[in-house]
């Protein structure tokens, strides 16, 4: 039967994009920012609608989709990014553009992608739901038409990002081809079934599968479209890239991963921990050079998607055990980071609408000018590169402590020392911010009381996934579990 | 009365953090309010922490004032007590921290005539002070690890801006090599727990492991090291001593106090609690190494001394210098000799922050640090001079002193186990009379220079500092009893340390 209750919180979303977009058809002068706090609000009513669904039993939607604790927790974490990326967004765009409509309604499309991405145990399910997030994205990312930075930015997104999903088809088609099915389950069990080795195609299959997806978290070498995507979106929309699409990438590898490729780990997991040792150091080290702060902050996450790379070659090394307590701490990993970089931009957007400069040194003196700013950019920071307080402190220890196992203690100290490099630049920009005297002309100024709540809200957030993170670390063991429960018995038939 | 004194400990770590917050809300024009609040947290932790020193009973049990609170357990791949706020102290945690608050409150009397950023410098210098405590306190590794960290990183900001020489550069050097030592410790803190594999962070049950052979000999012959280098480069272990001489001179009076006083400390805690009880066999056999290294470091530091110009320099290079005694004392894994560590710990401490404190306070008016500028100062700073003077006769261990104390425990755990390198450390002793008696010569005594003939004694608050860190040294040089009788149980309860 087919259960249509199960996506009530993707309705209240979808319509919210819908009432959104007509809002602005029939009522043309309408104020963006209150477009904005109506995405807001709906992205709210998303949120509230799938909390009901905390603990329910896994509903299953003809094979193709699962609403189980993995689900709703990337639900509330949609719903999160998308209600603080608009509130961040309102006063930006209202200076930028003459039509909002079509940005707001694609955050909460692009969100609900998101969703079905962690909800999908079907490739081509996860293909559509992918293609529905990034489709949303390459508009977002070149929506300020008269910039060329924008829309040199979505060209070349669209063109890279369709060449990725020419291969992760590609890929998907290969596997189809082996195991003569595209359900997470029914690949699990054929690839179990087989005697004798692997052959070539499963092998190209999945190998084309990792880049596929690779692409879209912008890991090294895939990354090249990262830098310029990040510098020439609008700046929430660089926020939205850096969280939504890295922690829905996660999500669609987990769930795919966990529950049809685990079976031939062996086939995998020394490519995805050599793609992890690379994404890191490269993101790392390119990004000592930077002087743009987006294109810094893209190299800087380029650098977290290799820290959360290690947890997926983990799941490929581990046991069972291992795998399951690897992908808990990988979400925990993916909320501090989240809520981390959300501050990070709140503050930008807050310094960025006040300034204008998006370069490094376009900080200086922030902390005489704006020190709550300045607090919180510090803060986020310092969260990125694990020091303690602040949420990255807890969630890197602990993901990279999860990680840990027999074959994988190397990728775990490269991992430590690239943190390390990690310190550098981000100390390069606390220069700017507290060594520095403001430039001239620069004066003491307030941020708006939205961007200054917010950014002082997701402080808090850091603070208490740093300090005491086991709340929502229970969440994510739930979600976690969520998704061994149906690949306990894959895991039980192959390996 | 045990829970009650757990609570002891959890103000001490979680007062500087409040009072943190407090200033954080204070409006920056309110400088005097500032002051004496930082003076009163100050007063309070000094309180506090020369009542743990005295409450801990030398018969009673090792580990004292314990408290231990669930913080994350039964999630992913943590236990029971996967993570537990557990505090507590040993002998050592004990005298370390008497030390960490006679030096905080020292230091914030110095910083009182602070004008710049006043409310920021304060923030940090207790947050820094928190760290400190936590990693005294802390018997569990995600929160020993969490408030190394802490102590560590507001150095960047406190050298970088309120700094003199080089700033930003001492800063820089000072904070990446620190950090990059934690690297160290942060994979060694991956591979005890996963090879442990009780889901647990708690340090006792690893140091169980460590004895009971959960950890492998081979296996804690190859992490040791990385505990070993992690916590090394913050405890001056030669040749990662480099951002020790860099990082004093540009860092302001308050900041190298606790800096040299306290936080060296932390390094060669760290290879104790780290190292010597998770790792007892790998501690066994790298230690010769320790003794080798330390040694270097002592007759380096020493030579290096010999040779400064700048005030600053010379106290850095002479704390590389005490610093090796204090691996040589560990090296020993003899009970004497890890006394003498632990003695030259609080020793050198209390001995440092009096010569950073006057050195500032000579710097602040003359605004040189050069030797050769100098002459006769004794004429017109009579009290510096003789403050000077006993930090002076500290270091080169005069009897009646700290030092002397201190280091002749070294020596004669040294002679017991390595005799060539107790000669040697004894060598590196006679230089540091040297270099002391030469600046005493050129900078005290002779001619006036009249170009000095206006400086100004030391202030109120100065010799009030002055005094207690002098009193400190005086305690500990002339009745040691009091500190060694709370050392002997938690010493000889260290794994692999032979009495």
């Amino acid at each position: 039967m087919r259960d249509f209750t199960l996506f009530i919180p993707e309705y209240i979303a979808v319509a919210s994009a819908v009432a959104i977009l007509t809002a602005e058809l029939v009522w043309p002068k309408i104020r963006k920012d209150y477009l904005a706090y109506a995405t807001a609000a709906g992205a709210l009513g998303w949120l509230i609608a799938a909390i009901p669904y905390i603990g329910n039993t896994a509903g299953n939607f003809e094979n193709l989709l699962l609403t189980d604790d993995f689900t709703t927790y990337f639900r509330i974490l949609a719903a999160g990014i998308v209600m603080a990326i608009a509130l961040l967004s309102a006063h930006y765009l209202q200076n930028r553009t003459t039509t909002a409509g079509e940005y707001y309604g694609l955050l909460l499309v692009g969100g609900t992608g998101m969703v079905l991405m962690a909800a999908s145990r079907e490739l081509l399910t996860a293909y559509i739901s992918l293609e529905l997030l990034s489709f949303s994205l390459y508009i977002l990312v070149g929506y300020l038409k008269r910039d060329r930075l924008s829309n040199e930015a979505s060209l070349k997104y669209i063109l890279l990002g369709a060449f990725s999903s020419a291969m992760l088809l590609y890929g998907i088609s290969l596997i189809y081809g082996v195991t003569g099915t595209t359900s997470y389950e029914g690949i699990a069990e054929a690839l179990a079934a087989r005697d004798g080795g692997t052959d070539a195609a499963t092998v190209v299959g999945i190998m084309l599968i990792v880049a596929g997806v690779g692409f879209k978290v912008s890991a090294a070498p895939f990354h090249m479209w990262a830098p310029d995507a990040y510098q020439g979106a609008p700046l929430p929309i660089t926020a939205f890239l850096s969280t939504a699409s890295k922690a829905a990438g996660f999500a669609l590898i987990l769930r795919l991963f966990t529950g049809a490729l685990v079976v031939d780990a062996v086939e995998w997991r020394a490519a995805i921990a050599v793609l992890a040792a690379i994404t890191m150091t490269a993101g790392n080290l390119i990004a000592i050079q930077q002087t743009n702060l987006k294109r810094l902050v893209a190299y800087s996450s380029i650098g977290q998607v290799g820290y959360m790379l290690v947890a997926i070659a983990a799941i490929g090394y581990g046991d069972a055990a291992t795998a399951q307590s690897a992908s808990s701490a990988l979400l925990l990993h993916i909320a501090g980071y989240t809520v981390s970089t959300l501050a990070l931009f709140t503050a930008l957007t807050a310094h960025y609408n006040r300034t204008g400069d998006d370069s490094i040194s376009g900080l200086r003196g922030l902390a005489e000018t704006q020190p709550f700013l300045a607090l919180v950019i510090t803060a986020s920071l310092f969260s990125f590169a694990g020091l303690p307080f602040f949420a990255g402190f807890a969630t890197k220890l602990l993901l990279f402590q999860a990680s840990t196992t027999d074959g994988l203690l190397w990728l775990v100290g490269l991992g430590a020392a690239n943190s390390f490099v990690s310190l550098y630049y981000y100390l390069m920009i606390m220069r700017q911010i507290y060594l520095f005297d403001p430039a001239e002309g620069q004066t003491r100024f307030r941020p708006t009381p939205l961007l200054g709540a917010l950014a002082g809200l997701l402080l808090l957030g850091m603070l208490f996934i740093g300090i005491y993170p086991q709340p929502v670390f229970e969440a994510t063991d739930h979600a976690a579990s969520a998704l061994f429960e149906v690949s306990a018995s894959v895991l039980a038939s192959g390996r | 009365m045990e829970e009650a004194q757990g609570y002891v400990l959890l103000t001490g770590l979680g007062l500087p953090l409040l009072a943190a917050l407090i200033l954080l809300l204070l409006p920056s024009s309110q400088k005097m309010a500032v002051r004496y609040l930082s003076a009163v947290i100050g007063a309070i932790l000094l309180g506090l922490s020369i009542y743990v020193f005295l409450a801990y009973q030398a018969s009673g049990n090792v580990i004292q004032m314990e408290l231990q609170w669930p913080w994350i357990e039964h999630v992913g791949f943590l236990g029971e007590n996967g993570i537990s706020l557990h505090l507590g102290v040993d002998g050592i945690s004990a005298l370390l921290t008497l030390l960490t608050g006679i030096v905080a409150f020292a230091g914030t009397l110095i910083a009182w005539k602070l004008e710049y950023r006043t409310k920021d410098f304060f923030i940090l210098f207790w947050v820094l002070i928190s760290g400190v405590y936590g990693t005294f306190f802390a018997l569990d590794l995600f929160f020993f690890f969490f408030f190394y960290e802490l102590a560590v990183v507001p150095l960047y900001l406190l050298i970088g801006i309120w700094g003199s020489t080089r700033k930003e550069y001492g800063a820089m050097k000072l904070t990446l090599m620190l950090v990059g030592g934690s690297v160290g410790i942060w994979i060694g803190i991956f591979a005890v727990v996963h090879e442990a594999g009780l889901g647990t962070f708690d340090l006792p049950t690893l140091w169980e492991a460590g004895r009971n052979g959960a950890l492998s000999p081979e296996f804690q012959k190859i992490i040791f090291p990385f505990f070993a280098i992690g916590c090394g480069v913050l405890a001056g272990l030669w040749p990662l001593h480099t951002w020790s001489p860099d990082g004093h001179m540009s860092a302001p009076t308050s900041v190298s106090m606790v800096h040299a006083g306290v936080l060296m400390k932390l390094g060669a805690f760290g290879i104790i609690r780290l190292g010597i009880q998770i790792l007892p066999e790998g501690a066994e056999f790298w230690m010769p190494a320790l003794v080798v290294l330390g040694t270097i470091g002592a007759l380096y530091g020493a030579i290096a001394a010999l040779t400064q110009r700048d005030f600053k320099l010379i106290s850095g290079y002479s704390s590389v210098s005490h610093m090796g005694y204090v691996l040589i004392g560990l090296g020993t894994l003899h009970a004497v000799g890890v006394t003498g560590a632990t003695l030259q710990m609080f020793s050198h401490g209390v001995m440092t922050a009096l010569v950073f404190l006057l050195i500032g306070a000579l710097y602040d008016q003359a605004h040189t640090r050069d030797l050769s500028d100098y002459g006769g100062i004794a004429k017109v700073m009579p009290l510096w001079v003789i403050a000077y003077v006993m930090a002076g006769l500290a270091n080169v261990g005069l009897p009646g002193l700290s030092g002397f104390t201190a280091e002749f425990h070294i020596f004669v755990g040294a002679f017991h186990t390595y005799p060539v390198f107790g000669g040697l450390a004894i060598l590196a002793a006679a230089i540091a009379a040297a270099y002391m008696l030469r600046m005493f010569g050129v900078v005290f005594f002779g001619p006036l220079n009249p170009r000095w003939s206006d400086l100004k004694d030391l202030s109120p608050m100065e010799t009030i500092s002055a005094v207690l860190l002098i009193l400190s040294m005086l305690a500990m040089g002339l009745w040691w009893s009091p500190f060694t009788d709370r050392l002997e149980n938690t010493i000889l309860n260290l794994p692999g340390v032979t009495s």
